[in-house]
Order: C-alpha cells, then sequence, then structure tokens
C-alpha cells in the first residue's frame, strides 16, 4: 500500500516536472492544438513495456504492432485524403514505469512529435501517460489497459484523447459471472485473482460485484509465483463448484496443473489473460480439462473472420509462433489508427482523435469493433473450453 | 485434519527447495563473509540447463540432475574466478555490489538470449500421486525431499568428514592462519562455490520438474527467500541453513492456508524480523562478541 503510495507520489512528481520543461516549448509553439502532419510519413509512436516486469505483454504487442505497420506500409500505407502516407513507427521502452511512461509520452508528442500512441499495454502506465497526452492532443490507444476507470476523468467524463482495443473489466468480469451462474450451475465460488496488476484485482472485483452465488473464500496470488498448493489444499476443503482465476497465463497454467494434481476437479474459469497456447503447455494437457476462458479472440471465432485468419497467418510467417492475444489487440490498435485517418482524412492528431471517438463496425481480428461514448470498444465476447489442452467448444454470451 | 497434513507435506516441498539455496548462500558467507546474491541465478542456470539436455540430448533425469550439478559448479567457480577474486582484499561493499551486480548480468543476459517468455520443463518423469488416507503425495513431491536430503547429508559429509571440508572450516575461522599452515585459499573458496552452485543447479532441475515452467527470472524470488532462510537459521551454519528453509517454506503454506495469501511474502519476512530481534544470530548461530 505504502509503496504504491510513493509510486504515486513520485509519477505525479515527474509528470509535473516534466510538465514544467516543456511548458517553455509550448509557448514557443504555434497557435494550432496538437501535432500537425506534415512530410509524406504518418509518424506513430509506441509506448510500451519492453522491458521490466510486463516485458512479455510488451513484447508480443510490439510484434502486433510492427506486423500492422510492415502490411500497411507494403499495401502504400494509409489514404490521407488522397495522398498515401507510409507508417514510420518510433518505438520507445517505458520499462514498465509509471514515471518513465510518463516521460516517454512527453518525448514521442514534443519531440518526435508523433500524430498518435500506441500503448501503453497496463493500466498504471497507461494512465501516467495521460496529463503529457491530453496536453499535447495527442490520442493514445491502449491495447490493453482494462481497468474501468482508465479512459474516465475523475469528474467522470471521458478522457478526450484516452482509447483502449480490450476489453474493460466490468464487462469481462460480469460475463464471466454470468456464465458461471447460467451455463455451469456454480454457487459456490472461490476466486483467487492476481494482485500484482490491477487486471487481476480490478476482475476479481467486478466479477465478485455481479456474481449472484455465494464467494466461499477469496485470495491472492502474485506476479512469478510458483507455488499454490497451500492455497489450492484449503479451498479443496471448502466444497467449491469453480474457481474463478483472473490473471495471465504464466501462473494460471501452474495454477490448473496444480489443482489437478491435487485433486480439485471442479471447473476453472478465467481471463483474456490465459488465452494463449502457452497455458496448455504449462498446466500439461492431461490436466488442462475444464478450463474455461472469456476471449475477444477465440480460434472457433477467428476462423469465420477473414481479417484474423490473415493476421494469425502472417504473424506464424513472420514470426514462427502463434499470435498471442496481446499481439492481436496491439495490431488492431494500429489499424483503428489508420482507420480514424482515413475517414476523417488528416492525420493532424486531434482529428485522429475524433475519427477513434466515431468508429463503427471497425473490421478487427479481436471482432466487430464500435467505440463507445466511454471510449470503450463494443465487440463479442466469447468463452472458450479447454479439454486436454485443445479449445474443445466455444459459447457465444449475450 | 487431512487438509493440515497436506499443507505439511505442500510446506516440506517448498521448503526443501529454499533450503537447497540457502546452503548455498550460508557455505559462501561462512567463508569469505560475502553475501552472494547471484546464487539464486545459478539456480535459474541449473534449470536452463536442464531444459536444455532434455529437450535436445534426451538426457534421463539423474544424468540431468548430475550435469545440471557439474554445469552450475563450474559456473560458480567461473563467477567467483572473474568477478569475487579481483576483489578479495577491497572493502566487503565492493563485493557485495559485484554480486548484485553479477545477479542482473546473468537475468539480463538469459532474458537477451533466450527471450523472457516463460518455457514448460520437459516432464521427464510422469506424475504419480499416492493417497495416504486423504493426503496427496506425488512421487515428484518424495522425489525432490529425497534428493534433498541426501544431498544436504552429503554436504555434511564432506564438511565434517574430508580433508577439504577440515580446510574449508579452517579457512573459515581464519583465513590467514590457514595459509600459514598451507592450506590453498583459493582453491578452498573455488571449491566452496562449486559445492554451493551444485545445489543450487539441481534445485533448479527439481524446481523444473516440480512446477514445469521456467523463465530468466525465476531465481529472483527464491533467492532473496533463500537468503532469508540462511540468514534465519544463522547465516554461516549448515544444518542452520536447511532448517532455515524448510521453516520459511512451512511458515509460507501456512499464512497462506489461513486465508493470508495476499500477504504471504510480509508476514513471512515479518516473522523474520520478530526472530532476528529475539536471536541476532539466527537459530543455530553462535552468539559471539567482538573485542574491541
Amino acid at each position: 500500500m505504502k509503496k504504491s503510495a510513493i509510486k504515486k507520489v513520485v509519477s505525479f512528481a515527474a509528470i509535473v516536472m516534466t510538465a514544467g520543461i516543456f511548458a517553455g516549448c509550448s509557448t514557443a509553439k504555434t497557435q494550432t492544438k496538437g501535432n500537425t502532419q506534415t512530410g509524406n510519413t504518418v509518424k506513430i509512436g509506441v509506448n510500451m513495456e519492453l522491458s521490466g516486469a510486463a516485458a512479455g505483454y510488451g513484447n508480443s504487442q510490439k510484434q502486433g504492432i510492427q506486423l500492422a505497420a510492415q502490411q500497411i506500409n507494403k499495401n502504400g500505407g494509409i489514404n490521407v485524403n488522397g495522398k498515401k502516407k507510409k507508417i514510420k513507427l518510433i518505438i520507445r521502452d517505458n520499462k514498465t514505469s509509471t514515471t518513465t511512461s510518463a516521460s516517454v509520452a512527453a518525448q514521442l508528442t514534443n519531440n518526435d512529435k508523433v500524430s498518435a500512441i500506441v500503448g501503453p499495454a497496463t493500466t498504471n502506465a497507461g494512465t501516467a501517460e495521460i496529463p503529457n497526452i491530453t496536453k499535447a492532443a495527442v490520442p493514445s490507444v491502449s491495447p490493453s489497459a482494462t481497468d474501468p476507470n482508465y479512459t474516465k476523468q475523475k469528474n467522470g467524463k471521458v478522457q478526450p484523447y484516452v482509447f483502449r482495443a480490450c476489453y474493460q473489466n466490468n464487462f469481462q468480469g460480469g460475463t464471466a459471472a454470468k456464465f458461471m451462474t447460467n451455463n455451469l450451475k456454480a454457487k459456490r465460488v472461490a476466486v483467487y485473482a492476481d494482485n500484482s496488476s490491477d487486471y487481476g484485482t480490478g476482475l476479481a472485483k467486478a466479477f465478485k460485484k455481479s456474481f449472484k452465488g455465494t464467494i466461499v473464500d477469496s485470495q491472492y496470488f502474485s506476479e512469478g509465483d510458483k507455488d499454490f498448493n497451500a492455497v489450492l489444499t484449503s479451498f479443496k476443503s471448502k466444497k467449491i463448484d469453480a474457481i474463478y482465476v483472473p490473471g495471465y497465463y504464466t501462473e494460471v497454467g501452474l495454477i490448473v496443473k496444480q489443482a489437478r494434481q491435487n485433486g480439485i476437479n471442479v471447473p476453472i474459469v478465467g481471463s483474456d489473460g490465459m488465452a494463449d497456447p502457452k497455458l496448455a503447455q504449462i498446466a500439461g494437457d492431461k490436466n488442462a480439462s475444464k478450463v474455461y476462458y472469456t476471449t475477444p479472440f477465440s480460434d472457433d471465432v477467428a476462423k469465420s473472420n477473414p481479417t484474423a485468419v490473415k493476421f494469425m497467418n502472417e504473424y506464424k510467417a513472420k514470426y514462427h509462433a502463434d499470435a498471442p492475444t496481446f499481439s492481436a489487440l496491439a495490431y488492431d490498435s494500429v489499424y483503428m489508427i489508420k482507420s480514424a485517418i482515413e475517414s476523417e482524412k488528416s492525420a493532424d492528431s486531434v482529428k485522429i482523435a475524433q475519427g477513434l471517438a466515431k468508429i463503427k463496425n471497425f473490421d478487427g481480428v479481436t471482432g466487430k469493433i464500435t467505440i463507445n461514448k466511454n471510449h470503450d470498444p463494443e465487440k463479442p465476447i466469447a468463452i472458450e473450453q479447454l479439454t486436454n489442452g485443445k479449445v474443445s467448444n466455444s459459447f457465444n454470451i449475450k | 485434519m487431512q487438509t493440515v497434513f497436506q499443507q505439511i507435506i505442500n510446506g516440506l516441498s517448498l521448503g526443501s527447495i529454499y533450503a537447497l539455496l540457502a546452503l548455498g548462500y550460508t557455505m559462501v558467507y561462512g567463508i569469505i563473509k560475502l553475501i552472494n546474491f547471484a546464487h539464486g541465478d545459478i539456480y535459474m542456470l541449473g534449470a536452463f540447463w536442464g531444459y536444455y539436455v532434455i529437450n535436445v540430448w534426451h538426457f534421463n533425469f539423474i544424468s540431468a540432475l548430475l550435469s545440471a550439478m557439474l554445469v552450475g559448479a563450474a559456473s560458480g567457480v567461473i563467477i567467483e574466478y572473474f568477478a569475487y577474486r579481483p576483489l578479495r582484499h577491497s572493502p566487503r561493499i565492493t563485493a557485495l555490489i559485484t554480486a548484485i551486480g553479477v545477479s542482473f548480468f546473468l537475468e539480463n543476459g538469459m532474458s537477451y538470449l533466450f527471450s523472457s517468455n516463460t518455457r514448460d520443463f520437459p516432464q521427464i518423469i510422469k506424475q504419480v500421486n499416492y493417497n495416504l488416507g486423504g493426503v496427496l503425495i506425488s512421487n515428484i513431491q518424495i522425489l525432490i525431499l529425497v534428493t534433498a536430503c541426501i544431498l544436504m547429508v552429503l554436504l555434511q559429509l564432506i564438511i565434517k568428514k574430508t580433508k577439504m571440508g577440515r580446510a574449508m572450516r579452517a579457512v573459515s575461522v581464519d583465513p590467514d592462519a590457514a595459509e600459514l599452515v598451507g592450506i590453498n585459499i583459493n582453491w578452498t573458496i573455488s571449491f566452496t562455490f562449486a559445492l554451493g552452485s551444485a545445489l543450487a543447479g539441481a534445485a533448479g532441475v527439481l524446481i523444473g520438474l516440480y512446477y514445469n515452467s521456467i523463465d530468466p527470472l525465476m531465481g529472483m524470488t527464491p533467492g532473496i527467500k533463500a537468503f532469508v532462510a540462511a540468514v534465519l537459521g544463522g547465516i554461516g551454519s549448515v544444518p542452520g541453513a536447511s532448517v532455515g528453509g524448510f521453516l520459511i517454506g512451512i511458515l509460507e503454506t501456512f499464512f497462506q492456508s489461513i486465508g493470508l495469501s495476499a500477504y504471504k511474502d510480509a508476514v513471512v519476512y515479518f516473522v523474520l524480523i520478530v526472530i532476528l530481534l529475539i536471536m541476532p544470530a539466527g537459530i543455530f548461530g553462535k552468539n559471539t562478541k567482538e573485542k574491541v
């Protein structure tokens, strides 16, 4: 608790300081708001967690972004009011730190003069970025900042320059809760959440709020933990119908493995952080049965979606691996910016922000996306079921 | 009651890993008064070595374990030779900072070379659960416990019964006097590093097999906890490190089982502080008064 408070103070101080430094520059600038685009390229900044705790996710997102930019450039570039312009990516590492994220945002908007930013991956780093991008009037699309309040100001109004490509927690947690009651008929549920990110704690909170049955026990683990036997053993003695585990596949894979080895055979339900083939590899195919997770990017849905099929094939050709959800979300973020530029016929940052807010029925890898008034994407959600490590079924939740 | 026994087994298998790691810390500290923060990363190297030889060269469990111990020992000796030996006569803080540097070097070097992704460890031993009156124990848990105990007994024999062990004890008491009676200090210190690091390498393979998940940063947290275990048992004392390791494992399991999972590390470190306030030298540490 104390640590995060200190972090907040430090990051606030850093924002104030960078804002102070750059205040001098902005007075010397011309009167127009935002970064106007000149030259033959569209500059897109990437403020991403390439090192530090979230580096795994940041790097898969970087791959998605690079793939999208490469594809767009190969096809001639973005059509800006009749003129094709290529994308120039400016990738900077925020080291999974709020202070660095704030200064990276200042650097991207003021020095590199980008038109739009993709990233950061985490809500904390994303929130730290907001003051600087709002001041510079440059929009940012975060592929994976899931906190419900991320796109909102303190007074409840929407942040004008903040967008995201992923679900917010209340939607995903609520869907899981509905699924547990309606499809699994679970009445007594234990929650075991990742408390090292607000992804896990946020989802746990949203789930508990909307679940109708009894929450028997609620426990936490942190990133990098490998031993979950103690908590699972105590779950076992409590007669549970299902376990809800919002977290990422690195830990949830181990939870699934250890739960099955402890003789706990109830369904385990999780979130899109589990949607990775590595989950079954870590858990062991034999153990990965009766495992469910909410995902925008299910294989079944993907097969009927030509954009997704194309993405998965090209991703495989470029990186020789199956595309993780994070790459798909990052890829969509870049294409959302492209679509905003093309519909507004301008690559000026203020125009892009307006275009992003108006996106409707955009064909993304992660489904048809419509941006609502809170700058959250509305897109279909599916629940996939694993049996022996393979996706065996998918449910559409309305 | 079943749950209690199950939790004790959970605690013991977690504790045996901490104990194996803590032994390396304690031995190195006992001899050259250096806290080797890179120790946890040697454990990571051992796990990666096991992953590599099992996947590529199709080693079986025993040969993977033994070769990982050799690799661990070799890397420990190399690190000592290049990073710590030149600093032997400089202030202790310099060596400590170097140790932290070596730790970062190994973690980030491995992340750079092999990416920071988590990988699944090949399951060469098929897991079988034995049901003893409602308490489940797996063959891998037994294997870890037994291997850890064998290695610890072996270590104790080496230290107490062999000539090399006597040299180690002599160096730890007074290096200058040891040199005067003809003990080769460099060789003894290298041997200590080799021994401690071999245990870390073995722990790496065992953990890989048990949890089926390894990554370049896996040595960080267990390394620190093992250090805590060594301090708790009385740093410099070999039986103390084993007891400390098991104690930390059981404490961690206990606090998770009573519903304090969110605070498990906080509580474990709190217990450490309390124990050290009551017994500043740790459980088995010798409380020597320094003469001024």
